[in-house]
């Protein structure tokens, strides 16, 4: 008997503790209620980052929280919400964001299903290596090189088409890994976009451990990602990315997160997307 | 430990020596090894106190990285244990049903979804909620691995539970027959009470396979439970990927034992308590009930 | 249906081959692993003892994607324990196998640790009245029994094996399950028809090993 009682509180603590679980994942709203849903990255340095103390900051917060004050919005009215790269394109039709400021590349392919404003920044394809390490001057010096990147993307996929099949090409889940290697010397080289290599290598454990090749081996313009024939909002994003610029506030932005790593940015691009 | 003393004799002069020369051996080896593997780490400068420092000195890390992993591990397992329970308890049944057009199907669903790996289930899972469902973005990774595991377990317990009803003496059902109690009934109030009793170890047990399994869907399907926060710590903390990957271990190892432990006691206390039907399920049995074909 | 396959694409049978191997070297280095740990949670040094029955309960209770994460960060991209693999292909398939051979040899070792406890006391006393070393007892004459009897078990940890090579996706080994969650990400259309395939790969390698271990296990089953 004394058994059966056992396991009935066993089966309601169960229950409870579930119950009080289930209550935590609350969802993101529309922005009716004074509240702008913004998607960006929540890990990676320098662009997009979810810090310790639940505070964002990155290259692509920064222009987010300008372009939301611009719209309207301050910044304590913004919900940040994740979006993997995968998931972008979904999350931008579904509504669950109202725009996005992930390091996401302007193409033909994307603008068949979203819109961009922008671009509001050029960045290149690019090689991160150790400090002391000068044997990669261009592309094909890769061939003979172990190189890391992430599981299927972009970069990963052109450097093994294209700009060096022979390289010996370790895709991780997360750059952190990737890292941790070049570190170790397990790889000698990490490659995507400069902006987010300058973002690990501006990192303060980092400072000075590892150097950009600026090799520019691709352009990447990102734009800010939102819903197809949103003709309205996109004029919006592209006259508050025009102010950003002219203020001053691009400049700051970029020196402030992209600094440390001697990271030689190009100009702020002309807007090009849009009537 | 009856067997460890028969196996060999009660040491005597020489055999003390000997197991003194092996105790020695070993411990220099083990020694070696240890003191190998700091020396490469701190080589590669692996040991660095900043590496390592987040962890004790920075609550922010626990607050807002670790222990919320942690809870969406522990939701996803409570979530595909609750909703894999009664699933598998209908399975189960329905297998030793009197039926054989209940009976076979049960069987073939309970094998087919014991037999393939529970990432394939989660795979599929998270690319039907793209197609077929609204789910939100945020969301999904959670249905995911939820239904993946629901799928899978519900067939594990289907088979526990199977055996927890297996494993009750006879003349309960012959009683109850005796007694003028209907098929249904004999199920419901006889034989079903006493299994779940003879059948809690067991699902303890299982509740670590089920907590060990939620780290596939950090890895492979964004799931942001424990061992998926190795990413954004990493991003925050200076690619410290391996005192992170520790402490994640570390957490993780200290849950299952605590199951585990719990899981023996409960074993240990329903066999000593048993004084009617004796039937218990142990952690043995999971293993069978996790193999296809294999008869808890 | 199975239209896609014919794009030539995807390596489907070489994906399944890669399974196979994992499972293959895996299951030998966890059965020679996991009896020495036997062996020595069994054995008569304390120290020995000891370090069996932590290693069993630290592992146990890991993740088995812990486990092999952790051989790819650790062992292989920071200490560089490359086992002697020229590129990350070989190195990922290696130090995937040295995770799975460490997780496995854990459930090697329960199995044939209750194994031991169904050889009769009487075989263990005559050994030991006969003048054999606890190594001669346990090789020439407790062992050999113990291993019939758990033919059962062993085939319940193959299967286990077999369906966790799985997680060798995490690191990128590219076995069956990353074949299939590139294949289900692209062919949108034939969802279905991509999960069918792969279930039946897994029902194809893991239904024969239960049922003809199944079959070894009564033949071999000591009469008693």
């Amino acid at each position: 008997m004394k058994l059966r009682k056992a396991s009935a509180a066993a089966a309601a603590a169960l229950v409870l503790s579930l119950t009080a679980t289930a209550c935590g994942g609350g969802s993101g709203s529309d922005g009716d209620d004074g509240k702008i849903t913004i998607g960006i990255k929540f890990d990676q340095p320098g662009l997009g980052l979810k810090k310790p103390d639940g505070t964002f900051a990155g290259f692509d917060v920064d222009v987010a929280t300008y372009v939301a004050k611009e719209l309207g919005y301050e910044a304590k009215d913004i919900e940040w919400k994740q979006t993997p790269s995968a998931e972008r394109e979904n999350m931008i039709a579904n509504g669950d964001v109202k725009f996005v400021v992930a390091s996401y590349s302007i193409n033909d392919e994307r603008k068949q299903k979203v819109d961009f404003a922008g671009p509001y920044f050029v960045a290149h394809q690019d090689l991160l290596v150790r400090a002391d390490d000068s044997s990669i001057t261009k592309a094909e010096d890769l061939n003979s090189k172990k190189l890391c990147s992430v599981t299927g993307s972009t970069p990963a996929q052109n450097v093994k088409e294209k700009l060096a099949p022979k390289a010996d090409l370790q895709e991780f889940g997360g750059y952190s890994e990737c890292l941790t290697g070049l570190e170790n010397k397990a790889v000698d080289a990490i490659t995507t976009d400069d902006s987010i290599l300058a973002g690990y290598a501006s990192q303060k454990e980092h400072q000075g451990k590892f150097k950009l090749t600026g090799l520019k081996l691709s352009d990447e313009n990102y734009g800010i990602g939102l819903k197809k024939g949103d003709t309205d909002l996109q004029s919006k994003i592209n006259k508050a990315l025009e102010k950003m610029e002219s203020d001053g506030s691009w400049e700051k932005a970029v020196k402030a997160n992209f600094g440390p790593a001697n990271y030689k940015n190009d100009p702020a691009p002309k807007i090009t997307e849009g009537s | 430990m009856s067997s460890t003393s028969v196996l060999y004799d009660a040491p005597g002069v020489r055999a003390k020596r000997r197991n003194i020369i092996y105790t020695a051996l070993f411990v220099v080896a083990f020694v070696l090894a240890a003191w190998w593997i700091l020396s490469v780490m701190a080589d590669k400068d692996q040991l660095a106190a900043n590496k390592w420092n987040p962890f004790v000195t920075d609550a922010e890390v626990w607050t807002t990285y670790l222990l919320p992993g942690l809870g969406v591990t522990l939701q996803a397992a409570a979530l595909s244990i609750v909703i894999a329970l009664p699933l598998g308890a209908l399975l189960g049944i329905g297998r030793l049903s009197d039926h054989a057009w209940v009976r076979v199907p049960v069987g073939a669903v309970v094998e087919f979804f014991r037999a393939i790996p529970v990432l394939l289930m989660m795979v599929f899972a998270a690319q039907l909620y793209v197609q077929f469902s609204t789910v939100s973005s945020d969301l999904r990774p959670m249905y995911a691995v939820v239904t993946g595991l629901v799928l899978y377990n519900a067939s594990v317990m289907a088979e526990i539970v199977r055996a927890g009803i297996l494993s009750l003496p006879r003349g309960q059902t012959d009683a109850a027959k005796a007694i003028g109690m209907r098929k249904g009934q004999t199920m419901v109030y006889v034989l079903v009470p006493q299994a779940v009793t003879a059948m809690l170890p067991a699902l303890v047990s299982q509740l670590v396979v089920i907590v060990k399994d939620t780290a596939l869907g950090g890895a492979l399907l964004g799931l942001n439970e424990l061992l998926y926060q190795l990413r954004p710590i990493t991003a925050n903390y200076g690619a410290n990927t391996i005192a992170t990957l520790v402490v994640i271990g570390l957490i993780f190892i200290g849950l299952n034992s605590l199951l585990t432990s719990f899981a023996g006691w409960l074993e240990k206390r329903l066999r000593q308590g048993k004084k009617s039907s004796g039937a218990v399920l142990s952690a043995d049995d999971v293993q069978q009930a996790n193999a296809p074909g294999g008869k808890a | 249906m199975f239209d896609f396959l014919d794009s030539g694409r995807y390596d489907l049978l070489g994906a399944f081959w890669v399974t196979v191997q994992l499972t293959l070297y895996s299951a030998i280095g966890s059965l020679i692993w996991g009896t020495l740990l036997a062996g020595m949670r069994v054995g008569p040094v304390p120290v020995m003892r000891a370090f069996g029955t932590a290693y069993v309960n630290v592992v146990r209770n890991t993740p088995l994607t812990v486990v092999i994460v952790g051989c790819s960060v650790g062992l292989g991209q920071t200490l560089q324990i490359t086992l002697g693999g020229e590129d990350f292909k070989t190195m990922g398939f290696r130090l995937a196998v040295l995770g799975f051979i460490a997780y496995t040899s854990t459930f090697v070792c329960e199995a044939l640790r209750s194994g031991i406890n169904t050889v009769p006391v009487g075989q263990a006393e005559a050994a030991r009245a006969l003048g054999l070393s606890f190594v001669q007892v346990l090789t020439l004459v407790v062992l050999p029994q113990a291993f019939r009897a758990v033919v059962a078990p062993l085939a319940n940890v193959l299967i286990a094996l077999t369906k966790n090579t799985t997680v060798a996706a995490a690191i990128g080994v590219a076995e069956a399950s990353l074949l299939m969650k590139e294949m289900i990400e692209n062919e949108t259309s034939a969802l279905f028809a991509v999960f069918a395939l792969f279930a039946f790969g897994f029902i194809v390698l893991t239904l024969p090993m239960g049922l003809i271990l199944g079959w070894v296990s009564k033949r071999v089953a000591v009469k008693r």
